[in-house]
């Protein structure tokens, strides 16, 4: 790669003009037909094209002048910033994490009482928080127990159609409901566990894809059950200790004497999954201590020394899978509460693929990282709500950068689960899955 | 029995095109190990690529159906390829070191990328193509059933085999062919002894992708319509396919893609139309649970 090149060697126009110019033309290659081309369906249903070639060039164009200017101003400029810092520094920043822990907490306990007023914004933190938890869950199974899951999103599907069945067909409250959904997820966890028991790797991945899609093609199909395409609606809202939030004179906001605001009904929302997510990153970090904890990392770092110390591995796998299970079903009745309405449309794989790059991008096995990178991802796909129809091409772009400038993820240092006195940190460089690497 | 034989042909039919794209899942994975996620979505871009070739075609007088067919295979085999090549170059090659979620994760991120690439591009409806290929033959006919052949499925057995066959011969007895197969045991080993790897893996991509645009065309005929959303799907299903078939082995992505084939239309025509994909993921676990290498894979050996 150009930028590789020493940043004292001297400027060969000549070679970048060339670069420049071969970009410029595997990008027309490229473009030419399907940009520079438009199909839309003409008045007699037949298919009609217009030519946009101005576009084309604009195009073709830009890319040219991006990779001269690459190759020319740029160089050397990819010399990584974290590369340049002294030892001290490092160690002071990583002092910081938790700091940072603590300061995220409570600006996420703040949040409510700062931006009140503003609705939008509430939502959409309900929504970080929704996707901090399910990254807290998938982080079990992906970054402690190493089991590349692709088909989280069966068990945020198993946590909402259970709270909503039982709700639909018992009339039983939320909070009943909760901790059902919870055991009916970790059974969904345990029924996908069994069979990929044996699988590792890649193998694992796609049986897990493949279950995601299977529950959601159930959930499509079984009409008389779960509606459909339509979907479930008119889900009951939580209750605060009884006290629903309407404007009824046995309301919650009556109760204690307020006036009836719909924002009570949010904020409260924002605190209980907030205190969800919490409380799965303290079982977690709990578990790390536990032996169970420490039997999903040594089977995420080798699965065969794993089994010559006798570590159970099939007991290990399954608990990394129904806890992680156990609280996506968790995070999808919350999500069948919040919005009153869901349908299979809201468990695609995209939800997996994106809850699954949260947990990557944030550092696998790191909690602070996670969290950032769900404030980060949702935060940054919100800031691109104008550009409607870009804003997955820029998502997916994103994913794609992110993991190429920091492949370790934000937070790629390495807490250990267990110390002596002082808490080390295992600086990224070594940080090392045996079973993650490319077999040689 | 007439019926049977009929989904039997349909199903063949359909299992190609799966075939074609899983050879692009299992050469990757054969020799870089990992999850070309990106793969279906390339197969769906071919179809496009195909769909607008053919408009182009037509709008300049070129409306001899083989002689169009030709052209459109050649342009959009060879524009899909360099797509197959700039994926690599951007999303892959700078991971090639990293862990091995990362280029999954990139891939991924890739398939997005490309899907809403060209839902902007050439809008989110579906795109028809009146058929151009008629005729057929009818086999036998039962009791007040005609079994029958039409011309496009003979036409992409046919290719399909005609590429398989072109395919093995590259892997098995070219210069390039060997430096795959080289690759696929020891990338490290293989580039001391002179083997340029980077290119190689590159190759790699550009046939497999060059594979997916034939399948797009296929799959462009054959149905007449496509959306930005098919490579999804047939991706999983493809992937699917080569897993089953021993994931690394080119004939096991072939037969792989035809079970595929088999399982989903037999479903179809036997039990519920709504349930065929169910039924295609679940054989799949199935069979890694008593077959974990697949039909024709290689047991991998546990190295400590």
């Amino acid at each position: 790669m150009p930028n590789e090149s020493e940043p004292d060697k001297p400027l060969d126009l000549h070679a970048a003009v060339k670069e420049a110019a071969i970009a410029a033309l595997v990008a027309l290659g490229l473009f030419a037909l399907l940009i520079g081309i438009r199909t839309d369906q003409g008045p007699t249903g037949a298919l009609v094209f217009t030519t946009r070639f101005g576009a084309l060039a604009a195009i073709v164009s830009s890319v040219f002048v991006a990779t001269l200017l690459r190759a020319t101003l740029w160089r050397g400029a990819s010399v990584s910033v974290t590369r340049l810092l002294p030892a001290s520094v490092k160690t002071a920043a990583s002092g910081l994490a938790g700091y940072a822990a603590a300061a995220f907490i409570v600006f996420a306990l703040i949040v409510p009482i700062v931006f009140y007023g503003n609705r939008y914004l509430l939502d959409l933190a309900i929504l970080i928080v929704t996707y901090t938890m399910l990254g807290f869950g998938l982080n079990i199974v992906v970054g402690l127990a190493g089991l590349l899951d692709l088909g989280y999103v069966a068990f945020y599907a198993v946590g909402a159609y259970s709270y909503a069945l039982i709700a639909h067909y018992f009339g039983l409250s939320f909070w009943i409901c909760l901790p059902l959904a919870g055991i009916l997820a970790a059974f969904a966890g345990l029924l996908l566990g069994f069979p990929v028991l044996r699988l590792r790797g890649d193998y694992l991945a796609i049986v897990t894809l493949g279950f995601g899609e299977i529950i959601r093609l159930i959930l499509l199909n079984w009409q008389n059950l779960t509606g459909g395409p339509n979907g479930i609606s008119a889900i009951p809202r939580p209750s605060f200790f009884g006290l629903p939030f309407n404007p009824s004179e046995h309301g919650f906001a009556a109760t204690f004497g307020l006036a009836y605001s719909p924002t009570h009904r949010v904020v409260f929302l924002y605190y209980v999954i907030l205190a969800l997510a919490l409380l799965t990153n303290w079982v977690t970090l709990r578990l790390r201590r536990l032996p169970i904890g420490r039997a999903w990392e040594a089977l995420r770092e080798d699965e065969v020394a794993c089994r010559a110390l006798g570590v159970n591995t099939t007991t290990t796998k399954l608990t990394a899978f129904a806890m992680g299970a156990m609280f996506g079903g968790f995070a999808g009745a919350f999500f069948a509460t919040r919005q009153g309405f869901i349908s299979p449309e809201s468990f695609t794989f995209a939800e997996s693929a994106l809850v699954l790059a949260i947990v990557v991008l944030g550092g696998m096995g790191s909690q602070l990282g996670v969290a950032i990178a769900a404030t980060v991802m949702l935060g940054g796909f919100e800031l691109f709500r104008e550009f409607e129809q870009y804003r997955m091409l820029m998502f997916g772009a994103a994913m794609v950068a992110i993991v190429i400038y920091r492949p370790r993820g934000l937070v790629a240092t390495r807490t250990p689960s267990v110390s002596l006195r002082d808490h080390k940190v295992i600086p990224a460089a070594i940080v090392r899955d045996a079973r993650t690497e490319t077999p040689a | 029995m007439e019926y049977f034989v009929q989904q039997l042909i349909n199903g063949i039919t359909l299992g190609s095109i799966y075939g074609l794209i899983a050879i692009g899942y299992t050469m990757v994975y054969g020799i870089i190990g990992m999850i070309n996620f990106a793969h279906g979505d390339i197969f769906m871009v071919g179809a496009f690529l195909a769909l607008i070739a053919f408009l182009v075609l037509v709008a300049i007088g070129v409306t001899a159906v083989p002689l169009a067919l030709f052209i459109v295979l050649l342009v959009s085999m060879a524009l899909t390829a360099l797509y197959g090549w700039t994926v690599e170059r951007i999303a892959y090659r700078p991971l090639r070191h990293s862990f091995r979620l990362a280029p999954l994760i990139s891939a991924i991120g890739m398939s997005i990328v490309l899907q809403n690439y060209v839902q902007i591009a050439q809008g989110a409806r579906v795109k028809p193509l009146p058929p151009l290929v008629h005729g057929g033959y009818t086999l036998f006919e039962g009791n007040d059933f005609a079994v029958r052949l039409s011309n496009i499925q003979i036409i992409v057995v046919v290719t399909t085999l005609v590429l398989m066959a072109a395919f093995s011969f590259l892997v098995a007895r070219t210069r390039l062919g060997r430096n795959m197969r080289a690759c696929e045991q020891d990338l490290k080993m293989a580039a001391l002894v002179g083997i340029d790897v980077d290119r190689t893996i590159s190759f790699t991509f550009v046939i497999g992708a060059a594979l997916a645009a034939v399948a797009g065309l296929m799959f462009l005929l054959y149905y007449g319509v496509v959306d930005f959303f098919i490579g999804f799907l047939a991706g999983v299903k493809a992937f699917t396919a080569a897993v089953l078939g021993g994931i690394g082995s080119l004939p096991g992505a072939m037969i792989g893609g035809i079970l595929i084939g088999l399982i989903e239309t037999m479903w179809s025509a036997y039990f519920s139309i709504e349930y065929k994909d169910v039924a295609a993921f679940a054989i799949l676990i199935i069979v890694l649970i008593f077959l974990p290498t697949g039909i024709l894979g290689r047991p991998e050996v546990e190295k400590v």
